[in-house]
């Protein structure tokens, strides 16, 4: 089955979404991370979603959801690599990711997690 | 509807779905049975969209529309079909997407295009930030009969 790889830096896990995603994997992906999460003991979730040319109403809901269930484990998470066409289309959908922290990219989403790459 | 290919349009009659109909220069069928089918409707609608030569912006949000229009197809009304078809109209171009399923149908259109509202269990936002992302948009629901949502993007 496929599955989207979930890399481990220090006490973080980094997460980059490459693929056009169909529900199910979506699903899939909310699951491992939040059971890598607890698995790996990780205070941090970085997920990279710059090759993404499309955010629509369910991968909004389950970077939300993530979001949500990472703060619950102990963990915060930066959503990172929004592209502007993705952004603006997000926004007039309705969809503002409410309770999402967001970056421009990884290193400045680590920062936000209060780590360095040194 | 047994098979993809049988599906007739002809039981919806929304000005939208035959305003243009002599123009269509393509008419692509495509099944919306399944997660990946969703998927496949995206693939296939950012390829006309480019064809078209939108805007990056004006691409995603047709993109998207057509994400969460084919979602619902999927969802609430049991899988179904999408049609795109290209149209010119005078000297603009644009992309007609209708998706049509044979479900329950949609009892309270105007309801149903409020935001925030949902019957699924989903953000409630499918249908009227659709709205928002496209030129024009038309629902043809019946009860027990099925729905028709059509959307045209248009090359300004």
């Amino acid at each position: 089955m496929d599955r989207i790889p979930i890399l481990r830096i220090g006490d973080l896990l980094l997460v980059t979404i490459q693929v056009d995603m169909h529900d199910r994997l979506a699903m899939t992906l909310q699951d491992d991370l939040t059971e890598r999460i607890v698995r790996d003991r990780a205070k941090g979730v970085l997920i990279d979603i710059s090759a993404l040319d499309l955010v629509d109403s369910f991968i909004g809901r389950m970077i939300s959801n993530t979001a949500a269930m990472a703060r619950v484990l102990d963990a915060q998470t930066v959503l990172v690599g929004m592209q502007p066409a993705v952004a603006i289309t997000l926004v007039e959908l309705g969809l503002t990711l409410p309770g999402v922290k967001t970056a421009l990219n990884v290193e400045k989403g680590m920062q936000l997690l209060g780590k360095s790459y040194s | 509807m047994d098979t993809d290919g049988t599906f007739d349009l002809g039981q919806f009659n929304s000005p939208l779905l035959t305003r243009y109909a002599g123009s269509a220069d393509l008419h692509q069928v495509l099944p919306l049975r399944g997660d990946e089918h969703v998927v496949n409707v995206r693939k296939h609608v950012r390829e006309h969209a480019l064809e078209l030569k939108l805007s990056l912006v004006d691409q995603t949000k047709l993109v998207t529309a057509a994400s969460e229009l084919a979602r619902n197809t999927l969802k609430y009304g049991g899988g179904g079909v999408v049609v795109l078809e290209r149209l010119t109209d005078g000297l603009r171009k644009g992309l007609r997407l209708v998706f049509a399923d044979t479900g329950p149908g949609i009892v309270d259109i105007e309801l149903a295009l409020r935001d925030g509202y949902t019957s699924g269990g989903g953000l409630g936002l499918g249908l009227g930030g659709t709205k928002r992302l496209v030129d024009d948009f038309v629902i043809d629901s019946r009860p027990q009969e099925g729905t028709a949502v059509a959307i045209i993007k248009w090359k300004i």
